[in-house]
């Protein structure tokens, strides 16, 4: 009998008819829910959470995973998971934790907005045969450049730029920390940046050594709980970022179980082996924006200016009037996180319910800096399930300098979304530090998926633009003549300052 | 603090010395001209006319000493990894924030966040400290930050703290007047070490997370280097110190929120 109210969520079906009792399933779930007792069964003790390996894996194709037929009396207010959540609360007195992004049925703002095309008046143009510019710089702009010939007769600039990352096309891999995710995951996250010209983020974790010939490509993260932070590191990084606040849990801070603090993570982040990770909710060095301005500066000092600072928020409530105090702060990226973004864990009442969509916190940054005629002094990286290029040119169009990826990337990698990175048993090799599990990923070949995915990104976002009928990136940034709204109520639009379809 | 030292009068001509006059300065130039110095060689650096100047020694990798004179401002020795910052007054707030390693001596009183994420090295502060001192400093196997502060620690002492020793003395006219340190001490501990010596009251120390229990000769022996090598910097008797009785502060938990959470169904 089962120990537990909580009703099983899927269950795996075997073909005995197929099966060859290779137990390459058995050995590959991670989360043990196979069992071989002369054949293969489901195991009693731990249950499937369709993540797909053993399917994957299987050489006559002979397992399904089908959801658990088991009903409830339909209810539109008190849905399964409400049901199951509430039960599993009562049976142990625990905060409930998820991984993955918002999984409620909010709607997606994205899908609501339609891109323009040209038609007659201005010719599209064929992306195929011409030249088409996604080259994206990421830092502080001067309020205007003088130029000069050198002696050859080429152009430079004679006023002085500030440090600017400088990507291939609008999009980088978001901080997902050695810890959250396996060391292979990060490096071939690592490999795909630098094999697209783009870059990756180490997220809070640090920087394990074996990345250090990958850091002219990475982000390095400066968190509250300050893993890994030291003069190489920042020096090693291309540019700096303090991470505030994460879109999935905005305003708390976060806890890496001692048991994911393995020997190669403790030394990375410099803590004792087997000790929780533990992230404080705040910097306890910033409680105020100048504070921030603090931070901000002393960083720029440990790398004597030479790199970009970035800060990161997550989307709330009054996010343009933050970005605004981040800018001013001296800040040369902000990073803004949508409440639908991604976590390794984090409270579900936390990752559903706080903060606010990425599509009109883009909109109102934008405008606000706009306003206030400081919106060359930072670039804006938008993040928060960007699920594919046409989310990506949505978010370019509202403001975003660039988007920041993590989910799509992970895809890539083999995730199937079945949202247990928090347990520390991904079945892919991903959200694990089981070295029997992250061995299966081959950084190599994950590297070589998520460029493509990226590549694929690019093309679609130039079929996109030479049908907006323009032949840079830089001509789609905050151009939000060309978006239209469909079922968006007029406040929405208003804030968006997107015309409804047909106007 | 009292009786202000005075800056040497080394010979100019020393190859290895230099004086940077700071006042009027602004930090980043300040900053340039330590690092200007380094680069040309000099190992002993006196900077006078401090007055409010951030991130002295910020990020610095030298084994270098550098002094101060007058008060220098927030975030002193920042990301610091090597050198020796020593303060001949009063610091600002968060003094050796993440520290890698060195040593930062102040011969007054220092403010909030002392030593916050320090990985390494050491902080000494001869008088008081303000608040949240010594969070969340971490610890591996070869290297392990020390905070000393020779008087009182306010709230939230070693909050979050991974790895380390934190030890507060008590040895100033503050600590006569009630305990050694304020309330929350060692909320979120989950290793390292705090020693308080003298009055504590009890429920001083956040019990869900720490216990407190009197230093035995063994946890002593632990600390008695870092003890002497404070006494030695700053002119206290260590017999007299050690005279009077020492608690420690240890985590009850190395993953105090484990059990917390549950997998979302």
């Amino acid at each position: 009998m089962r120990n537990t109210f909580v009703p099983r969520r899927f269950r795996q079906v075997i073909d005995h008819e197929k099966c060859q009792r290779c137990k390459r399933c058995v050995m590959g779930c991670g989360f043990g829910a196979l069992e071989f007792q002369g054949r293969v069964v489901p195991s009693a003790k731990n249950e499937c959470v369709a993540c797909h390996y053993c399917v994957n894996v299987c050489p006559e194709e002979a397992i399904t995973v089908v959801e658990n037929p088991l009903k409830y009396r339909w209810h539109e207010v008190w849905q399964p998971d409400i049901i199951m959540q509430a039960t599993r609360q009562a049976e142990t007195g625990g905060v409930l934790l998820s991984g993955m992004g918002n999984d409620r049925p909010w709607g997606v703002i994205w899908d609501h907005l339609c891109l323009d095309a040209c038609q007659v008046t201005n010719p599209s143009i064929d992306p195929l045969r011409e030249p088409m510019e996604l080259r994206t710089f990421l830092g502080r702009k001067p309020e205007s450049v003088e130029v000069e010939h050198g002696p050859n007769g080429e152009i430079r600039a004679r006023t002085p730029i500030p440090p600017q990352l400088v990507l291939e096309t609008p999009v980088i891999f978001a901080p997902m920390s050695f810890g959250s995710i396996s060391l292979n995951a990060q490096k071939a996250l690592a490999m795909a940046a630098k094999d697209l010209g783009i870059y990756w983020s180490t997220g809070e974790g640090g920087l394990h050594k074996d990345l250090y010939p990958y850091a002219d490509r990475a982000i390095v993260q400066c968190a509250s709980g300050r893993f890994g932070v030291h003069e190489e590191y920042l020096r090693a990084g291309a540019a700096v970022e303090i991470k505030i606040g994460q879109g999935a849990k905005p305003g708390i801070g976060g806890h890496l179980p001692g048991r994911k603090v393995t020997t190669a993570i403790a030394e990375t982040r410099g803590i004792p082996e087997g000790t929780e990770a533990l992230s404080p909710a705040p910097h306890h060095d910033i409680y105020s924006i100048e504070d921030l301005r603090q931070l901000i500066w002393a960083l720029k000092e440990a790398t004597e200016f030479r790199v970009p600072v970035s800060v990161k928020i997550a989307a709330v409530h009054n996010v343009a009037a933050i970005a605004s105090g981040i800018v001013r702060a001296g800040a040369d990226i902000i990073y803004i996180d949508g409440f639908r973004g991604g976590t390794g864990a984090a409270p579900t009442m936390i990752r559903n319910h706080l903060g606010i969509p990425i599509e009109v916190a883009i909109a109102a940054v934008d405008t606000r800096l706009r306003k206030e005629g400081i919106r060359n002094q930072c670039s804006i990286i938008a993040a928060g399930s960007i699920r594919n290029s046409a989310d990506l040119a949505k978010a370019i169009a509202l403001g975003a300098d660039a988007c920041a990826i993590a989910t799509a990337a992970l895809i890539a990698l083999g995730c199937h979304l079945c949202q247990q990175c928090h347990t520390g048993n991904c079945s892919w090799g991903i959200t694990t530090q089981r070295p029997e599990l992250t061995r299966r990923l081959d950084p190599a070949w994950g590297a070589e998926r998520v460029a493509n995915l990226i590549h694929a990104w690019t093309e679609e976002l130039k079929e996109i633009l030479g049908a907006l009928g323009v032949n840079a990136i830089e001509s789609l940034r905050g151009s939000r003549d060309r978006l239209r709204a469909v079922f968006l109520d007029e406040k929405t639009r208003e804030i968006l300052d997107v015309k409804a379809a047909g106007e | 603090m009292t009786g202000i030292e005075q800056p040497s009068q080394l010979a100019a001509e020393d190859s290895e010395y230099l004086r940077i006059d700071a006042k009027g300065l602004h930090y980043r130039l300040l900053n340039e001209r330590i690092r200007e110095a380094i680069g040309d060689g000099r190992k002993y650096i006196e900077v006078v006319n401090v007055h409010g100047q951030r991130y002295i020694g910020d990020g610095i990798q030298a084994h270098v000493q550098i002094d101060i004179y007058g008060i220098p401002g927030n975030d002193l020795a920042i990301f610091m990894d090597g050198a020796e910052v020593v303060v001949h007054n009063n610091a600002q707030d968060a003094v050796g924030n993440t520290l890698n390693s060195g040593r930062v001596i102040v011969h007054g009183d220092a403010g909030d966040v002392i030593g916050y994420g320090m990985r390494g090295g050491k902080v000494f502060i001869r008088g008081d400290v303000g608040y949240r001192v010594g969070i969340h400093m971490k610890e591996e196997p070869r290297r392990k930050p020390v905070l000393i502060v020779g008087g009182t620690a306010a709230d939230f002492l070693g909050e979050y703290l991974a790895g380390g020793v934190l030890i507060v003395l008590g040895l100033t006219d503050t600590a006569r007047r009630g305990t050694v340190v304020g309330d929350y001490c060692g909320t979120g501990m989950h290793g390292g070490r705090i020693y308080l010596r003298g009055t504590v009251e009890e429920d001083h120390i956040a019990e869900r997370f720490a216990e407190k229990y009197e230093a035995t000769e063994e946890d002593l022996n632990a600390i008695l280097p870092d003890l002497a090598e404070f006494c030695e910097v700053f002119g206290f008797d260590l017999d007299k110190v050690l005279a009077e009785r020492f608690w420690v502060v240890k985590p009850s938990s190395r993953n105090p929120y484990g059990a917390s959470y549950v997998p979302n169904p």
